[in-house]
């Protein structure tokens, strides 16, 4: 198999990511990295190893809540949603990487 | 993440640890299933999410890493690692766990002190209303109270709940088997119940019992109580002999009571104060050693009561001017009152104490620092395989706080024993001394100071250690980039010296104090002095002042005439030294008397018989001492010392001139002048106002006062110093004249002497001993960073002396360093105790705190010390040979 190439998700943004992505609706750890690759058109890839630790903390942040749920094919699993907190933190996050996003296109234009 | 989240977590770790398997396992259930959609086999679609997970285990780790119970989880790990470590360098263990026993161990022994002497609480309820009350005199300040004044002040105050009155006293008890001398107290009724102290059988004395006239009761200790009576409940009702008299026990009272007030002692029996059989009881201005306590009412101030009780002096000096004139009731609160002696001393012990503990912090910082030069490598690796700054810093103070904990604990161990030591020299008269033990603040306080100090000396080396460049120390074989540890140790060794010098001082200027006072001449030669006090049988206590007198001339001929003694003499009122004190009104003949006996003349009196002189060794100056002749049928005589002949008599011959004494209105002819003997201590007789003294022959004292004798008189005998066996056979005197006549209170005056010094003595002791501490932490200090030094630059000393530089230059070199250090430490420690010393004026006599001698010999004595300690080293240095050292690498 291929070596992947080097597209794991940035540093930092990996939180932004996933509370999009759960802004969407509840979902599952998979589902998450399914709708990240899918959306991104393959470019960001989720790497299992940040995931479920990130997912941890920011459970413990109060930003998700998690519940055991049925996927589609009837299969358990646990489902993560956004809570009042987690939209208060993903706008917060969506302004930073906003602004982060502008001072990197600045900077590349004057160069 | 909070507090909250992190005891959910451990709450809920095996749901948590079975909810992350699950979810997992999903999750690559959900990838196996995608990847066989996706064309793969079932084994390659499990290898291929097995493969992206990667470590399972690891991402549980990661996972996980935020609960607490992760965090316990390395706690217990650093811990196994850190006792791994320690027992790996059992030498440095060793050394640093026993410095630290050291440090800890002393401050927990003087805590103990302190914490049973000044912090605990008095045993009674609400011990804040708790005044102490005196009559505040010209010649003192905390006078007796007289019995007449104490029932106005009773009856006239409006800011007490009730005052009480004690004074202590000796009674004969006869009657319950071998006849003995037990310590009493005379009380006003209201006593125990002020105080809050319920009887353990019986009653209290109920109001009107202590009038003078009502019938003899007495409660007694349950001591006494258990001695005598086997604790039975019977015992109260049944009647008590003492001197010869029947008294009613009424109640028993509790074991551990004993209450200090002024001079008093813990006693066995109980009086009303109104049984007390001396006629100057009823007189207004007598003074009779009677001194007070009150409690406040509620929510009324001392300040409020002092007003109140200043308004009653005044009346009372306006109503009876002739004994009440410039006399005011003295309040102090009652733990002051206690305590307030030897707060200050136990506070400059407790900070002399701190500062042996913060030695032994700094060495054990130091060898630590040392120690992490040696680990540096460890560190580096540890850094390389991915361990954060504050994961090794959370190491070096898990190491640390063991070392503590081991240290704290062992000081425990040593604080057990060093109390039982430090109870064995406390001055007699330290208040509260039998409240001192281990208690749970004290295991409080010990696990507190270790804790702290296990922070205190982990945390710089910590820091250092973690503060590390990782290639650089790799790339250097961990033997380089370690100036700015020298210089830090350089820092802790000049800090140590710096304190061990100003305990040393501080120590040196008690050590010189106590052997200035040690050298003041008494006024009366100790050594070889006996003295004791004696009752004459129950038997004798009514008979005629004639019967009396012949009984004492008996006691002093038997006595006399006992083998191996020199001169014996009775000695009442006072004695020098022993905290008995008595005192004379008097004016001088041919001046009108004084309207007030406040402006009459003030002496102390000494009453005795002609051989007392002899028996003290005090020098005659003029005239005569007493003789037999000078007796009841005699006209009075009276000798004084040259305070008295220079203060009343000025350049006038005092011999043959007369005075006349207020208690009897009789004249007495001076006939003699001794010398001045130290009454009130060694260190303390000449700032007294009152130092007069004049001495009285027992027999020509009036008949009232003889009928007193037979209940207890001071005795002092001097021997030839070749019976060793002296005592024995004055007991044995004594019981052929009578079994009930009981000899009590045997000291030789030397030891009166010594007990006068104890507080001293105490001081001088401890701070002694925590000052020998800090030289031996501060010099093992010194010790440890030079011989590392030099074990560092072994290898550049050899390159030095393969170029060519003598082994002379090499010890300079290494000298050198410790001197630097032992300059700057000197230098910075003779600043502070400039400045500190100050703050222990109150404990030094005839040496000032900035004694010029006593800083430089110490300092010398350190430096030496210091020297000593790194020539060790430095010799060795000296011996390294070039090849070896160069071939080391």
């Amino acid at each position: 198999m291929a070596k992947p190439q080097n597209n794991d998700v940035l540093q930092g943004t990996l939180a932004l990511l996933v509370l999009k992505t759960l802004a969407r609706g509840s979902m599952h750890g998979y589902g998450i990295t399914r709708h990240i690759q899918l959306v991104s058109k393959d470019i960001l890839r989720v790497e299992e190893g940040s995931l479920y630790p990130a997912l941890h903390r920011m459970e413990q942040e109060g930003w998700i809540s998690a519940e055991w749920g049925i996927t589609e094919n009837n299969r358990r699993a646990r489902y993560y949603q956004l809570t009042a907190n987690g939209r208060k933190q993903l706008a917060e996050e969506e302004k930073n990487w906003a602004r982060l996003a502008q001072a990197v296109a600045h900077v590349l234009q004057l160069v | 993440m909070s507090l909250f989240a992190r005891i959910k977590g451990v709450l809920r770790r095996d749901r948590l640890d079975r909810d992350l398997d699950e979810e997992l396992r999903s999750h690559l259930e959900m990838r196996a299933q995608d990847n066989i959609s996706a064309g793969m086999n079932a084994g390659e679609a499990r290898y291929d999410a097995q493969r992206r997970f990667g470590n399972t285990t690891l991402l549980k780790e990661d996972t996980r890493a935020a609960d607490i119970i992760s965090w316990l989880d390395t706690a217990a790990r650093d811990l196994r690692y850190a006792i791994r470590m320690l027992r790996r360098s059992p030498g440095f263990t060793a050394v640093a766990v026993l410095t630290l026993a050291l440090g800890v161990g002393a401050n927990t022994a003087l805590f103990s002190v302190v914490n049973g002497v000044l912090l605990n609480p008095l045993p009674y309820p609400h011990p804040e209303q708790l005044v102490t009350l005196s009559e505040s005199k010209p010649n003192f300040d905390t006078g007796s109270i007289s019995y007449p004044n104490f029932r106005d002040w009773q009856k006239d105050n409006h800011t007490f709940t009730s005052i009480a009155i004690a004074r202590g006293y000796s009674y004969s008890l006869t009657g319950l088997g071998e006849a003995e001398q037990v310590r009493a107290r005379f009380i006003s009724s209201d006593f125990f119940t002020l105080l809050g102290v319920n009887p353990v059988a019986g009653r209290t004395f109920s109001q009107g019992e202590d009038e003078i006239g009502a019938a003899p009761i007495a409660m007694i200790s349950a001591g006494l109580w258990k001695r005598k009576f086997g604790s039975s409940p019977d015992a109260v009702g049944k009647s008590l002999t003492l001197d010869g008299r029947g008294y009613t026990i009424v109640g028993v009272f509790p074991a551990n009571f004993e209450l200090f007030l002024r001079n008093s002692r813990a006693a066995d029996v109980y009086v009303p104060i109104g049984q007390w059989n001396n006629p100057l009881l009823r007189e207004r201005g007598a003074g009779l050693g009677v001194h007070g306590v009150g409690r406040l009412k509620p929510g009324v101030t001392i300040e409020q009561a002092r007003a109140d009780m200043d308004q009653i002096s005044r009346n009372l000096a306006a109503a009876f001017p002739v004994t009440d004139k410039g006399i005011s009731a003295h309040l102090i609160p009652f733990r002051d009152d206690m305590v307030g002696n030897v707060q200050p001393i136990l506070l400059v012990l407790l900070g002399a104490v701190g500062l042996v503990l913060l030695i032994a912090c700094v060495n054990v910082a130091n060898l630590l620092l040392a120690r992490s030069t040696g680990r540096t490598r460890e560190f580096a690796i540890r850094g390389a395989m991915g361990a954060g700054r504050g994961r090794l810093i959370r190491q070096l103070l898990t190491e640390s706080i063991l070392l503590a904990l081991s240290g704290g604990g062992l000081g425990l161990l040593l604080a057990q024993w060093a109390t039982r030591a430090v109870l064995g020299v406390l001055p007699a008269e330290l208040p509260r001394a039998a409240e001192i033990r281990l208690d749970v603040h004290v295991l409080m306080f010990t696990a507190a100071v270790s804790l702290l100090a296990g922070i205190l000396f982990g945390l710089v080396p910590a820091f250092k250690t973690s503060h590390l460049r990782l290639h650089e120390t790799l790339k250097e074989s961990g033997r380089g980039s370690s100036g700015a540890r020298h210089r830090a140790q350089g820092v802790f060794v000049v800090l140590e010296m710096a304190m061990a010098l100003v305990l040393l001082i501080g120590a040196g200027l008690l050590i010189r104090s106590l052997a200035a006072v040690w050298s003041v001449a008494p006024g009366f030669r100790p050594d070889n002095v006996l003295t004791f006090s004696i009752s004459l049988p129950p038997s004798m206590v009514n008979a005629s002042p004639a019967a009396i007198r012949a009984a004492v001339r008996d006691l002093d001929d038997k006595f006399a005439s006992t083998p191996g003694v020199q001169a014996v003499s009775l000695s009442w009122a006072a004695l020098p030294l022993s905290g008995d004190d008595d005192e004379q009104l008097f004016w001088l003949d041919g001046q009108p008397k004084p309207s007030n006996e406040n402006d009459m003349n003030w002496t102390l009196d000494y009453i005795v018989e002609p051989d007392y002189l002899r028996t003290m060794g005090i020098p005659l100056h003029r005239g005569r001492f007493f003789t037999p002749q000078d007796n009841e049928h005699a006209p009075l005589v009276v000798v004084v010392d040259d305070v008295f002949a220079r203060k009343y008599f000025g350049n006038q011959d005092p011999l043959g001139k007369r005075i006349i004494l207020n208690a009897t209105g009789r004249k007495a002819e001076v006939v003699g002048i001794v010398g001045h003997v130290n009454q009130w201590g060694l260190d303390s007789d000449n700032t007294q106002s009152l130092r007069a003294q004049m001495y009285i022959p027992c027999m020509q004292m009036p008949d009232a006062f003889v009928a007193m004798v037979p209940s207890g008189m001071g005795v002092v005998v001097r021997s030839d110093g070749t019976a060793p066996e002296l005592l024995n056979a004055i007991r044995r005197t004594s019981q052929q004249m009578s079994v009930d006549q009981v000899i009590s209170g045997v000291q030789t005056m030397n030891e009166v002497i010594s007990d006068s010094l104890a507080a001293r003595r105490f001081s001088m002791i401890l701070f002694g001993v925590f000052a020998a501490l800090a030289l031996l932490l501060s010099s093992i200090g010194i010790y440890g960073v030079i011989s590392y030094l030099v074990g560092q630059r072994t290898h550049e000393i050899g390159i030095r002396m393969a170029l060519g530089a003598a082994r002379s230059d090499v010890l300079r070199l290494v000298l050198g360093h410790g001197l630097r250090m032992t300059f700057l430490g000197v230098v910075i420690g003779l600043a502070a105790a400039l400045g500190l010393t100050r703050l222990m004026a109150n404990m030094l006599y005839g040496v000032s705190p900035t004694d010029p001698l006593t800083f430089a010999g110490v300092a010398l004595i350190l430096a030496l010390v210091a020297l000593t300690a790194c020539y060790i080293p430095a010799r060795r240095a000296m011996r390294v040979d070039p090849i070896v050292a160069l071939r080391y690498e």
